[in-house]
């Protein structure tokens, strides 16, 4: 990760480059700096002229390059921004002080438009924060005067900063008092205002966690960046234009999931409806309903609202509607890390409903890959008339990669069938319709919308009598719905694609089975082990209920298992209890990914574990 | 909804085949007959037409409607009503709950919903009871009640369910009560017409569990001088022969005089259409429970902006802007590249 430091000479930002630096070296980062002063020691303030920069490029492995393109860059005015964004990686994160974008700064930088207006910073991820006047407000109560409180705004940024990149707090605060001990009152006031913009992160709950993309030649294509969340909310999007049913979204805000929200509410045109609701369960609640008037029904959420949104899940497995239940992963329990990632919903997403209530579980494993995955758990929704959990985590939402554009007329065709005509006959000898009757091959039943003349049915929670769907509390006839039900859901193991293995697929001695967005790591830490002369190979499961076919035979195969996920064992619980193999977690809830070094430790690890 | 003819029905017509299991004696057969024999006359098609409910005795009626019908989960059917009425708003939704349903583990759902203005028909049946789960208190029990779960008296203030809807400003509030198949029809109708959310509050008698908690206004002989019939634009009195009404002063705000001592001049004239809800507010507060004089009939009706309609009108007019969506534009709508 390369963050870059900018903006006028007077500024400090050299101070704060330097600073961070020195954090990130305690954090046991391995790092290069670049300090780039403005050639003019005396340039005009505000000028690109003036502009003073420093670059840090961090990494958990050997770097020996400041690196190249910035991921990340803190512009203090205009002028730092506009010198600095040609150096930019695609899709970087950009963090304003917004109190200095007024039109005299944005003229002195050579601006005639609002760069924040105009559309030239799309792409990017921008944060507009107030830094002069938190900054101010922070420190004027010391009894610093306005002007000087207005220095101290650089340690604000580094306090923001060091936030958004988890650094540690207590080094910097002993620094400052080092550094300007002849001066306790600057002391104080740095302090003060480092605080606040640490403070700033948590409580606006800023984060990013730029995601690392493999340098590798890329094939031939339409590229655009791209993070999660927005990829996610585009494959909605085009999982209602492929199945001809309007995109309905009840959700209520919460990080990391409410940029979906904010994606999905921008594109009305497209016929998508989008209710911010008054709590988790009016948000699941209006899209069930929606659902069965024939809307593609979603909600989207995170830990916390998974919990809240619990017992609708179970009405929608009970109705057997379509629904998607999207949960952005965030560290738990209760509020726990909500700006932090964690991968700890799984067993919840599989269990957390009273009852024997099955659905399928799916999860993306590269913020574009969410843009399918979205489509997917569509078509299964539908094809199969059952809620679906997606699971997706902080670190994929925001996390921002190259994708090559799909050609959208080869996106699959999700079209759904409606029943129009009675599909059964009762005793009177009458046609009439049947909700619970089903498909044989896939056991989805009839699903006739509200409107239809002639099928009026009533649904409920309530058990149902199978066929009629009326209520039956007839033993026999529970167990028989139970089973179906679970039947149904595992079924579709016979209609999703069976699991890659990759690297050493023959011989491998070790299996590293991920899900999520632990596949970068991974892919990266085999990677590295067979370089090093390992034999080592790599499955990554996208479908995690039902699994994919031939699951249970790959696991099988290898002498040694290991899952690393961040949690602390969940699917390594579940490939035990379903196939009897030793799979092993390796496991990581520091609210950060794993990286490809520490997972190749773990396979050397493994590997010499005769056990 | 398809323009063609509206077919004739009869009640028959709008009942399931489905046995109707409520307890014998129970006021919920009479608010179904009652909305049996209203529904033919609203105009509207059984498949157009939906029941969503939550849970409680009177959540089993969409069972007993031959039209569309939802029996979800405790409190939240004005949620999945929400969404329902906002994806389909061809549609005619009804809600049917409980006091239990709508005003304690569903309270949130029902402000929410009167606020938005969905276009939603609720049917809140009041027993002051709960009457599925056998005998304890609900949020319209009054203070002091002894249930199973209160063997020394309730301690708990109740809701007003009228106070509450037009606390949150609902568009459309009224009472009605369960002995009264014209007046329930009557009001239920107004209810329907009204477009955006619409409560009504029917006074229902648990035999069960609370019997003859509203007989001291309800009975025949008790009507005359316990119930106040709202009318609109006429002065509101009530009595056997219309020597008790209703006034407003700066001091004691609504309160019930005998028209003999004020003159006919001075009662409050009934205005359902006032946008302002503080005189209906006082209305619903004449009485502390139903063992005084209680108002009846439509309390507030106005006209307010329904949600699904601006839910509507912004996809109309994103539509008109922007053109109906295009998948590859959305695509490329970021910076792109290419790659050879
Ligand atoms: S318990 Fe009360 S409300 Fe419920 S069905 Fe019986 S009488 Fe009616």
């Amino acid at each position: 990760m390369i963050i870059r430091f900018a903006g006028d000479s007077g500024d400090g930002m050299q101070l704060t480059g330097d600073r961070f630096t020195a954090t990130s070296a305690l954090y046991g980062n391995d790092l290069a700096t670049l300090p780039d002063f403005p050639a003019e020691i005396r340039a005009p303030a505000g000028t690109i002229a003036g502009v003073s920069a420093f670059q840090v490029h961090i990494s958990d492995h050997d770097i020996t390059t400041p690196g190249d393109a910035p991921n990340v860059l803190v512009a203090m005015n205009p002028a730092a921004l506009r010198s600095q964004l040609v150096r930019l990686a695609p899709g970087a994160t950009i963090i304003l002080n917004a109190d200095a974008f007024d039109d005299r700064s944005l003229s002195k930088a050579g601006y005639t438009e609002d760069p924040r207006a105009d559309g030239s910073l799309d792409g990017y991820t921008v944060y507009e924060v107030p830094m002069t006047s938190l900054t101010k407000g922070a420190v004027t109560p010391l009894g610093v005067k306005p002007r000087d409180a207005e220095r101290s705004k650089n340690f604000f940024a580094l306090g923001l900063v060091s936030w958004m990149y988890t650094r540690p707090v207590d080094a910097t605060i002993e620094w400052i008092q080092r550094r300007f001990v002849a001066r306790p009152e600057v002391a104080e006031a740095n302090t003060v205002a480092f605080k606040a913009g640490h403070a700033f992160g948590e409580t606006a709950e800023l984060f990013d966690h730029p995601f690392e993309v493999k340098p590798a030649t890329l094939p031939a294509g339409t590229y655009t960046n791209i993070n999660g969340n927005t990829a996610l909310a585009w494959g909605l999007i085009a999982a209602s234009q492929l199945s001809g049913l309007p995109l309905f979204l009840g959700s209520y805000p919460i990080t990391p999931a409410s940029d979906i929200l904010h994606e999905l509410s921008k594109h009305k045109n497209f016929g998508v409806r989008t209710l911010q609701a008054e709590d988790e369960i009016a948000g699941i609640g209006a899209a069930v309903g929606a659902a069965y008037g024939g809307h593609l029904g979603v909600t989207t959420t995170s830990g916390p609202g998974m919990a809240l949104k619990a017992e609708t899940m179970g009405l929608a497995v009970n109705l057997e509607l379509p629904l998607l239940v999207i949960d952005i992963q965030r560290g738990g329990p209760s509020t726990g890390l909500p700006t932090k990632t964690e991968q700890a919903d799984l067993l919840m997403a599989f269990y957390g409903r009273h009852g024997e209530a099955p659905l399928p579980i799916l999860a993306p494993r590269s913020p574009s890959h969410c843009f399918e995955v979205a489509i997917e758990a569509a078509r299964i929704a539908l094809e199969w008339r059952t809620p679906v959990v997606l699971l997706s985590d902080g670190y994929l939402a925001n996390g921002t990669e190259p994708w090559r554009l799909p050609d959208v007329d080869e996106l699959p065709d999700l079209s759904v069938t409606f029943a129009t005509e009675p599909n059964h006959v009762g005793d009177d000898g009458e046609p009439t319709f049947w909700p619970y009757l089903r498909d044989p091959e896939t056991l989805a039943r009839a699903w006739a919308l509200p409107g239809t003349p002639g099928l009026m049915h009533r649904i409920g929670g309530l058990e149902k009598e199978d066929g009629s769907g009326n209520i039956s509390y007839d033993p026999a006839n529970h167990e028989r719905m139970v089973q179906l039900r679970a039947e149904k859901v595992a079924r579709i193991a016979d209609h999703i694609p069976p699991v890659e293995v990759h690297g050493d697929v023959d011989d491998a001695d070790l299996l590293v089975v991920g899900w999520g967005s632990t596949w970068g790591a991974v892919d990266g830490a085999v990677s590295r082990a067979r370089q090093a002369g390992h034999k080592v190979a790599r499955a990554h499961l996208v479908h995690l209920n039902p699994f994919p076919p031939n699951l249970g035979e790959v696991v099988r195969r290898y002498p040694r298992v290991i899952v690393p996920e961040m949690n602390l064992g969940q699917l390594a619980h579940q490939l035990r209890a379903e196939f009897l193999v030793d799979a092993r977690p390796v496991t990581k809830v520091r609210g950060v990914p794993f990286t490809a070094a520490e997972l190749e430790q773990q396979i050397i690890d493994h590997l010499k574990d005769q056990a | 909804m398809t323009d063609t003819l509206i077919p004739v029905t009869t009640r028959k017509d709008w009942s399931s085949d489905q046995d109707v299991r409520w307890c014998p004696g129970c006021g919920d057969y009479s608010i179904l007959a009652a909305v049996q024999l209203l529904m033919p006359e609203l105009g509207i098609k059984r498949e157009d037409t939906v029941f969503v409910s939550g849970i409680g005795c009177a959540a089993r009626m969409p069972y007993y409607m031959n039209t569309y019908g939802m029996h979800t989960i405790h409190g939240r059917a004005p949620a999945i009503a929400t969404g329902l009425a906002l994806a389909r708003p061809d549609l005619h939704v009804f809600v049917v709950s409980g006091d239990g349903d709508a005003l304690s583990i569903g309270g949130n759902h029902l402000i929410h919903a009167l606020r938005r203005n969905v276009d939603i028909t609720i049917l809140l049946f009041n027993n002051q009871i709960y009457g599925l789960t056998k005998g304890q208190y609900s949020p319209t029990s009054e203070v002091g009640k002894v249930t199973k779960s209160t063997p020394f008296g309730s301690l708990d203030h109740p809701f007003n369910p009228v106070s509450v809807a037009i606390g949150a400003e609902a568009s459309f509030v009224a009472r009605t009560h369960d002995m009264d198949r014209r007046h329930m029809m009557e009001v239920i109708r107004r209810a329907f017409e009204h477009k955006g959310a619409s409560l009504v509050e029917i006074y229902q008698n648990c035999n069960v569990f609370n019997d003859a908690a509203f007989e001291t206004i309800t009975a025949k002989a008790n009507r005359d001088d316990m119930l106040i019939p709202l009318r609109h634009g006429e002065p509101i009195r009530f009595g056997a022969d219309g020597d008790k009404g209703v006034v407003i002063d700066s001091q004691r705000g609504a309160h019930l005089v005998d028209v003999a001592d004020v003159g006919e001049d001075a009662l409050l004239v009934h205005d359902e259409t006032r946008d302002d809800p503080s005189v209906a507010f006082m209305l619903s507060r004449l009485a502390t429970g139903p063992h005084e004089p209680t108002p009846i009939g439509v309390f507030r009706d106005v006209m307010r902006p329904d949600y699904g309609g601006g839910v509507e009108h912004q996809v109309a007019a994103a539509r008109d802007e922007r053109g109906p969506g295009d998948l590859g534009a959305l695509l490329r709508s970021g910076a792109v590249w290419e790659v050879s």
